[in-house]
């Protein structure tokens, strides 16, 4: 992993085309300005995997079949 | 082909009903066949999603639409390519439940749709950062969300 260090209005550039930029610090948060082209996918890592453990929950669920049936006509 | 399934043994399924995740699902990358199962009981609206590898792999999944009408989102314009999305009528939207033992505390993940284009059977399940949709929506309690 490539440490860097940066103040607030500097940036740094990946592959000639991302540029991440520092556009404020303060109280222990980064604010972060990013330009790239629109097939680069950018997201928060949390929601990552939020979404794994979500889908882990989902595929490992006790349910049984009768009774998810069963609930839904009872109604 | 003959399929192990997790809730209905062994099944006939016809190879071109595969749905084939690139990318597979999120925590469960590495497979990528699929099929959806739908409910023998057509009143309830919850299908399968069977992995064709692991007989033991299957999510419950559901239409988001029929519990949120106004349900929207983007497809990224990658996601619109990768999967080669032409018309709206190609696409099919998913969204998995989380069913627990008490099953009125069932829950759809909205923020992480699943894609399948229905003519060439390849799909996606993609992340929605920018918007309000959570990950635990309640269905049968509307009033109260978990965020």
């Amino acid at each position: 992993m490539l440490i860097l260090s940066r103040k607030k209005d500097e940036s740094i550039i990946i592959d000639e085309e991302i540029e991440i930029k520092v556009i404020g610090i303060e109280e222990g948060k980064v604010k972060l300005g990013i330009s790239a082209p629109k097939n680069v996918e950018i997201h928060r890592k949390e929601v990552y995997l939020q979404i794994q453990e979500e889908n882990k929950k989902a595929a490992f669920g006790k349910l049984d079949l009768k009774d998810l049936n069963k609930f839904f006509k009872k109604d | 082909m003959k399929l192990s399934t997790r809730h209905f043994g062994e099944i006939e399924i016809d190879e071109s009903e595969i749905i084939y995740f690139n990318d597979g699902l999120l925590g469960f990358e590495n497979i990528k066949e699929y099929v959806v199962i739908p409910n023998p009981d057509s009143e309830v609206p919850f299908s399968w999603l069977q992995s064709v590898d692991e007989p033991g792999l299957a999510f419950v999944i559901t239409s988001p639409f029929l519990f949120i009408k106004d349900y929207e989102f983007d497809i990224p314009d990658k996601v619109v390519k990768e999967l080669e999305l032409k018309d709206h009528k190609d696409i099919i939207i998913y969204s998995i439940a989380v069913v627990p033992e008490n099953i009125e505390e069932m829950t759809l993940n909205l923020k992480g749709p699943i894609i399948v284009n229905r003519n060439n059977k390849s799909a996606k399940q993609i992340v929605l950062e920018n918007n309000e949709y959570t990950l635990k929506y309640k269905i049968f309690d509307t009033s109260k969300e978990i965020v």
